[in-house]
């Protein structure tokens, strides 16, 4: 089956953008595909590299890059929810003349209409964090 | 984009329209789809219903009215929305008065409603 995810609240409140990598590593290992992640409103910061978590705390970050190196999956975030937290990538953090890119690399700034390809190609689309 | 097929898609709205960025980015998910031709219903459930206040004025607290832009949503060919009718009363909110036309469904009539989609994308 083919699975999408919505991922809606920000990593460093509540827990289910995590919840939702795990989702996400749980549906690969039983053999269904995932389309597309989409980060949407504070679920773009899913995507902040910068952010420094306590020692015993593993960065949000990761669980999202090993699904991207791992099983290729794509990790899109709406660019003007993406803006409005701060998460730029190389040609937006030069677009607006900022020092550096704040995203990780696993990520991809896209557009809502990514969102709408993402349901209408797949089976299931879970929101998490709504 | 590269849409497969056509889909039938109900945005189910859940939070009040400033407490958080959700109300808005429901709104901006509304009308994506709508923009890429699916077919796109609201339900409006729970503290989502005060987003359908008349007369919102958000200028002090530097957003833009959620209301207003809701209006806006027929423009759009976004036609069918519905409301937590048991919500409403709760807010003692006066429907007819709502920036959009809606329809109020009791329980039994929204689950029905939800099974009828393709998907359900909660905000």
């Amino acid at each position: 089956m083919i699975y999408s995810l919505l991922v809606l609240s920000s990593p460093f409140s509540g827990h289910s953008s995590r919840r939702a990598a795990q989702f996400a590593h749980c549906v690969t290992a039983r053999g269904h595909t995932i389309h597309r992640v989409f980060f949407l409103d504070a679920g773009t910061l899913a995507s902040a590299a910068n952010s420094v978590s306590a020692q015993d705390e593993e960065s949000p970050v990761t669980g999202w890059a090993e699904l991207a190196d791992q099983h290729g999956i794509e990790l899109a975030i709406c660019i003007t929810s993406a803006l409005k937290h701060g998460m730029l990538d190389q040609v937006e953090a030069d677009r607006h003349e900022r020092a550096s890119p704040t995203i990780d690399a696993a990520f991809t700034v896209s557009g809502l209409g990514q969102l709408v390809d993402a349901y209408a190609s797949s089976d299931r689309l879970i929101t998490f964090g709504g | 984009m590269t849409a497969a097929t056509k889909k039938t898609v109900l945005l189910v709205l859940r939070h009040s329209p400033y407490g958080s960025g959700l109300a808005k980015a429901a709104l901006d998910a509304a009308l994506a789809s709508a923009a890429f031709d699916q077919s796109v219903d609201l339900l409006f459930m729970g503290d989502a219903v005060l987003q359908l206040q008349p007369d919102q004025d958000s200028h002090p607290l530097g957003m833009k009215t959620i209301g207003r832009q809701l209006a806006s949503l027929p423009l759009y060919d976004i036609n069918h929305v519905y409301v937590d009718a048991q919500a409403a009363a709760r807010y003692n909110m006066d429907l007819s008065k709502a920036p959009l036309q809606t329809r109020p469904l009791g329980g039994h009539d929204m689950h029905q409603l939800m099974v009828g989609y393709d998907h359900l994308l909660g905000f």
